[in-house]
């Protein structure tokens, strides 16, 4: 089991404060804000993950062997929801990112519903993505 | 529908799937509870048995749809098994060049077969185009219909639209030219019995699950004048007339149709849920669902909401103007209020209607004012978070 970075501590801390959906739809909202776009060349067929109700791009990169995400979608919780995983994901190598239990983090922030397999929102698919993204 | 209401839990995606009456959970208890057999081979006791509570439920079925005899009813997993097995059944049909014509709202599950059949048998798919309003421009559909023309594959209510499309005049040109006629009445059939011999079509499909029935039941009717041109196509179990090493012939209709084991139980709880129907008053909940309709299309209106087309039927899609449809929709769930958004298994309608998708509110005959009430409620708090 990886250690969240200092960033995803941090955001953890501000989930657990929040009292309700409301409290948390609205720091959702914020933290999708923070999630840079893509630009319109960026968002090429290659980078589009499929099985998602909403479109989302992904480029995952391995610079010095860590993690380096950006990721793109239109509905304003849904990029929400991808800053949060791109901060948790953000930095780690291949092996810490294999020990990375999604539905535990998710959880610990009061969104586990969003990962269930009922949601088409494509958070497995992003994960599964950036997966197979790890350098041989 | 108890444990979603003790669950916090508005049920309002009924043409998705729909919540089920205690007469269907009954006649499955008691089915399986009673001694299984297996249907059209053993000699014995509980065979005969099975074999009759099996065909009376198709009797039931049957006499619900007002279809002329029970043998016009194929027993199928659903409406998509349905439709698919026809593209399959009635590949001799068609020469290179002829066309299929479908409805421009089809559901994927009337849409597929028939191009994936165009695609291996080169023929032309031709797309029935919508009026303003989202009903089947009937004119355009009249003319488009013609010598090449080989099969019309439409659906009376499209799951989208909420729309009711007179098919008449359409399935009428289509006898008289002998054009195939297929209707996809997976959601019609919920909101308005189908009297097969009134509706004339050749094929007509349904599904018990939205119907308040099980799940992995549904039916094909086919009339008897087409039922010599439809080839089998799945083969084994007891559908076979007669087979040796290297040669088969399937039995007549229905049987031919149903390779394997069929699903007993849910056929019986599928006529107990149509017995269970056809006691109910279907004019009072006719006008219950008209009048909840109007409350629902009342309200979009009132919050300014933008309608994908004009829904008069069970069901109305939505976008609020600035708001992403996936964002609402998860923001509702998150108050409990079960609704649908993305693009409803109809992806090209969505497409050339150039929406990314749209929030579905959809109506059963169990939901009630106060239904509506809190989805109004929990749209409201949604909306005021998203602005």
């Amino acid at each position: 089991m990886t250690t969240p970075s200092p960033a995803a501590q941090a955001l953890l801390e501000r989930f657990a404060a929040c009292r309700g959906w409301e409290q948390r739809a609205r720091l959702l909202l914020e933290y999708g804000q923070q999630l840079p776009a893509l630009s319109p060349d960026e968002r090429t067929d290659q980078r589009l993950i499929r099985g998602c109700e909403s479109p989302v791009w992904c480029l995952a990169g391995w610079p010095a062997g860590r993690l380096q995400l950006q990721l793109d979608t239109d509905a304003r919780l849904l990029r929400g929801l991808l800053e949060v995983l791109r901060i948790r994901l953000s930095g780690l190598t291949p092996e810490q990112l294999g020990e990375v239990d999604l539905a535990d983090w998710y959880s610990q922030l009061g969104l586990a519903r969003q990962l269930s397999g009922s949601r088409s929102n494509g958070l497995n698919a992003v994960y599964q993505y950036v997966m197979q993204s790890r350098p041989a | 529908m108890l444990q979603l209401a003790v669950d916090g839990q508005t049920w309002l995606d009924s043409a998705a799937t729909a919540q089920k009456p205690r007469a269907m959970l009954e006649a499955l208890q008691q089915w399986y509870a009673s001694g299984v057999a297996n249907v059209h081979r053993a000699q014995h006791r509980p065979g005969e048995r099975a074999t009759s509570a099996f065909e009376q439920a198709r009797g039931t079925i049957a006499r619900w749809l007002n279809a002329a005899s029970a043998s016009h009813i194929v027993l199928t997993k659903g409406t998509t098994e349905s439709i698919n097995l026809l593209a399959h059944a009635l590949a001799g049909q068609f020469q290179p060049g002829d066309e299929i014509l479908v409805g421009a709202h089809e559901h994927h599950a009337n849409l597929l077969p028939w191009q994936q059949l165009a695609r291996r048998q080169n023929l032309a798919l031709r797309i029935l185009p919508l009026d303003t309003t989202g009903a089947l421009d009937l004119e355009k559909g009249l003319d488009m219909l013609g010598p090449r023309s080989r099969l019309l594959a439409v659906s009376p209510l499209s799951n989208v639209l909420g729309r009711r499309h007179d098919l008449a005049p359409l399935l009428q040109r289509a006898r008289e030219l002998d054009v195939l006629s297929v209707v996809d009445g997976a959601q019609y059939a919920v909101h308005q019995r189908p009297d097969l011999q009134q509706l004339d079509a050749d094929f007509f499909a349904c599904s018990a699950h939205k119907l308040y029935g099980p799940d992995g039941i549904g039916l094909l009717y086919a009339h008897p004048r087409r039922h010599a041109l439809l080839q089998p196509w799945q083969w084994g179990g007891e559908m076979i007339e007669h087979c040796d090493y290297h040669s088969a012939s399937a039995r007549p209709l229905p049987l031919g149709l149903e390779a394997g084991t069929p699903n007993i139980a849910g056929t019986i709880a599928f006529a107990a849920t149509l017995d269970w129907l056809d006691k109910l008053d279907s004019n009072a909940i006719r006008q219950h669902e008209a009048a909840l309709h109007r409350l629902l299309i009342d309200g979009l209106h009132a919050r300014d909401m933008q309608l994908v087309g004009q829904p008069d039927t069970a069901l109305a899609c939505f976008n609020a103007p600035g708001v992403h449809s996936a964002d609402l929709a998860m923001l509702l769930g998150e108050q409990g209020v079960a609704v649908r958004a993305g693009q409803h298994c109809a992806m090209p309608l969505l497409h050339s209607l150039r929406l990314g998708g749209a929030v579905r509110v959809s109506l059963g005959l169990y939901n009630d004012a106060e239904d509506l009430q809190r989805f109004f409620e929990a749209l409201d708090a949604a909306l005021e978070i998203l602005a």
